[in-house]
């Protein structure tokens, strides 16, 4: 049987209408071997997380580079736990200043990639975690 | 421009050098030519390359060289801070600070929510108010901009720039009420409005109708100008953001130059002549960090875009073939990493794109990547185009490296490029269908991925991110203050209690019927500006008529 691939779900919340780092990690996580959907500009928080339920995902990687950040992921985790939901590894990546990762970490973000960060850091971090 | 004579003699030069002098130092090395970039170029890639046809003079057609016969003329030196923050209040004082420090007039950059057709006060706007521009919904709230100028702003004589694509409608209604206000009569205002939706599409994200209704707001924004504002430029047609969104030099040449077409098709068929519409298209293009591809592009550019004004669109005037463009730096170049080096890159881009004939040459602050820019990186970018020309003398003498082979050479194989591409467009059906099909943005995907790859891969070397790697101080861009949105909700509430709100039903409605008709929507939109209709409202009625788009990606 070959192990289950998994499964990542690459967001962008709020009004942000910059995919370029969006659309190549999608890729590079493909490329690794991950199951990967996309979802497109604006969406907001409970649509991501819908869309994560539904897609049955084991990651849920946000972009914001608007600098709204804090508050999207801050809604979409109490989503999350709301749904039941708050085993699923959450990521963040995009502009995001130095100081404001502890406070996502303490809201529960696995990790955080700002901009900058290479390819490679998400998907080792995402195989160390969940295996694979 | 050389004969075959001498071209056949220096073949044979060139055989010899590359045999002898090249290889002994390729040998010593243990290198081949094959396995480093081409080192030098002669007349031998020029060949066809005519100086009459290709070349020419600054001025005349095809343009390759500069617009105009100089660089000289124009209305100043170096660019505008593109600048807006937080409430209208804020971005007043930020205007009034670059005012201060020598700027000409102003370009405005308004927050997400503001360019999707939202309210500050609407759920979806959230924590994006005043973060990347500033919120503005109403008149009153240009008004209050524009009060950064003393004793009313001079419309008429400094050069204003409005970042502003699907709503373009509402800000330039607003503009013009404001004109109207300060008693300038429209066809005195100067200015830009970027209203180029097709690129939102492929790389900026900020668009809310789908294209064909979009397209329409566009032709009704050129009707209007064209017929009473014949020295604004109605649009600006942007590569930038493709480039920025990872398109190479030649497919941000391309499609930007297929989006103009799709643009002239639209103004067209609405019964503009070129020369009506042609010397009111202006164009913003990035200026990236390859230096002499960069001159090269700008080149390849304006003899382009002179021979499609002419042959394809049928522009008999001199001033319909003029690539008018902005230009001097691309954003993406600059790092997070050790971020005082993005000031050798500002001026680098900076230079290229002055030396490279762009008489609108700006600079960004070098903070850029972190966040909201500092005064004190602002300063930097304003001067950084004034020491290019003062003390550089960079602009003394216009395409100082045309001429050159392999700047020739590059302005021919970027042309023959862009071209291919372009051909491409055409096969689909031109740009609207090709972006409906994600063909562009399909391209750009694949591009901007294989450049990423590149990066990691130490194949592409930038310096403080995949080499020389090291520590700086970290800096601190601006912070917005936190009670922005509570501010913005509360004038908005004051707003909507304080107008006429009977008046405002009333145009919104008549904004409805010119929507639901064919109409130019201008006329109707202006009445609704004046009444204190916000700019969420205005866009909701026409959500309601025109639908919104769905995302078109490749995914």
């Amino acid at each position: 049987m070959p192990e289950k691939k998994i499964r990542v779900l690459v967001a962008k919340p709020g009004l942000d209408g910059h995919d370029r780092g969006a659309k190549v990690i999608a890729r590079a996580l493909r490329d690794a071997g991950m199951e990967v959907i996309y979802t497109g500009l604006r969406q907001t928080p409970e649509q991501i997380v819908s869309a994560a339920l539904q897609e049955d995902v084991d990651v849920i990687g946000l972009s914001v580079l608007s600098g709204a950040h804090m508050g999207l992921t801050q809604k979409i985790i109490a989503r999350l736990k709301e749904q039941n939901a708050g085993d699923k590894m959450v990521l963040v990546g995009g502009t995001i200043l130095a100081k404001d990762i502890p406070k996502l970490k303490d809201m529960g973000v696995a990790e955080v990639f700002p901009t900058g960060s290479r390819l490679e850091e998400p998907i080792k971090f995402i195989k160390e975690r969940l295996g694979n | 421009m050389f004969s075959e004579k001498f071209l056949e003699s220096l073949k044979a030069e060139y055989g010899r050098w590359e045999q002898s002098t090249l290889k002994k130092i390729l040998d010593k090395y243990g290198m081949t030519s094959d396995s480093i970039p081409r080192q030098t170029y002669t007349p031998l890639d020029i060949e066809t390359t005519d100086f009459s046809n290709c070349v020419g003079f600054p001025g005349e057609f095809p343009f390759t060289r500069g617009i105009y016969p100089t660089m000289i003329v124009g209305t100043g030196i170096g660019g505008r801070a593109y600048s807006g923050f937080g409430n209208p209040e804020d971005t007043r004082d930020r205007l009034r600070f670059l005012l201060s420090q020598g700027q000409f007039g102003f370009s405005l950059a308004f927050d997400l929510p503001t360019q999707i057709g939202l309210d500050s006060d609407h759920p979806l706007a959230t924590g994006e108010v005043g973060r990347v521009g500033v919120a503005l919904s109403s008149l009153q709230d240009m008004e209050t901009i524009l009060s950064a100028f003393d004793g009313g702003a001079p419309l008429d004589r400094i050069r204003s720039s409005f970042t502003t694509n699907a709503q373009a409608v509402v800000v330039l209604s607003m503009y013009i009420a404001m004109a109207e206000k300060l008693g300038i009569p429209l066809n005195q205002l100067t200015g830009t409005i970027q209203n180029d939706i097709l690129k939102e599409y492929i790389a900026r994200g900020t668009y809310i109708f789908p294209p064909t209704p979009s397209m329409r707001l566009t032709g009704d924004i050129f009707e209007f100008c064209s017929r009473n504002m014949p020295r604004f430029n109605m649009i600006s047609i942007c590569g930038y953001h493709i480039r920025e969104a990872g398109a190479t030099a030649s497919q941000e040449l391309a499609f930007m130059l297929c989006n103009a077409i799709a643009y002239s098709e639209v103004a067209l068929k609405r019964g503009l002549g070129p020369d009506d519409f042609l010397p009111r298209f202006s164009f913003l293009f990035s200026s990236h960090s390859n230096f002499f591809e960069e001159v090269a592009k700008f080149r390849a550019a304006r003899r382009m875009w002179a021979k499609i004004a002419r042959d394809r669109l049928g522009a008999k005037k001199t001033d319909s073939m003029r690539f008018r463009v902005a230009s001097g730096y691309a954003g993406s170049t600059f790092t997070a990493q050790k971020p005082l080096n993005n000031i050798a890159r500002g001026t680098l881009e900076c230079f290229a794109s002055i030396i490279g004939g762009n008489m609108g040459s700006a600079s960004a602050p070098y903070d850029e990547a972190l966040g909201l820019p500092t005064e004190e990186a602002t300063i930097v970018a304003l001067d950084t185009p004034r020491i290019i020309h003062f003390e550089a003398r960079g602009a003394d003498v216009i395409d100082p490296l045309g001429g050159s082979y392999y700047v020739e050479h590059l302005t021919d194989a970027l042309e023959a490029r862009a071209t291919d591409l372009i051909n491409k467009v055409d096969a689909l059906g031109g740009a609207v269908a090709a972006i409906e099909k994600g063909f562009i943005q399909a391209e750009v995907e694949s591009s901007s991925y294989k450049m990423q790859k590149e990066i990691e891969e130490g194949m592409r070397r930038i310096v403080g991110v995949n080499e020389f790697v090291g520590e700086t101080p970290p800096l601190h861009p601006m912070e917005l203050a936190s009670d922005i949105e509570d501010r913005r909700i509360r004038a908005l509430r004051q707003l909507r209690a304080e107008r006429n709100n009977a008046a405002v039903e009333k145009c919104l409605n008549r904004v409805r019927v010119a929507a639901e008709g064919t109409e130019n929507l201008i006329p109707s939109v202006m009445d609704a500006v004046k009444a204190m209709a916000t700019n969420g409202e205005i866009c909701g009625v026409l959500r309601e008529v025109f639908g919104e788009a769905q995302p078109f990606t490749s995914y």
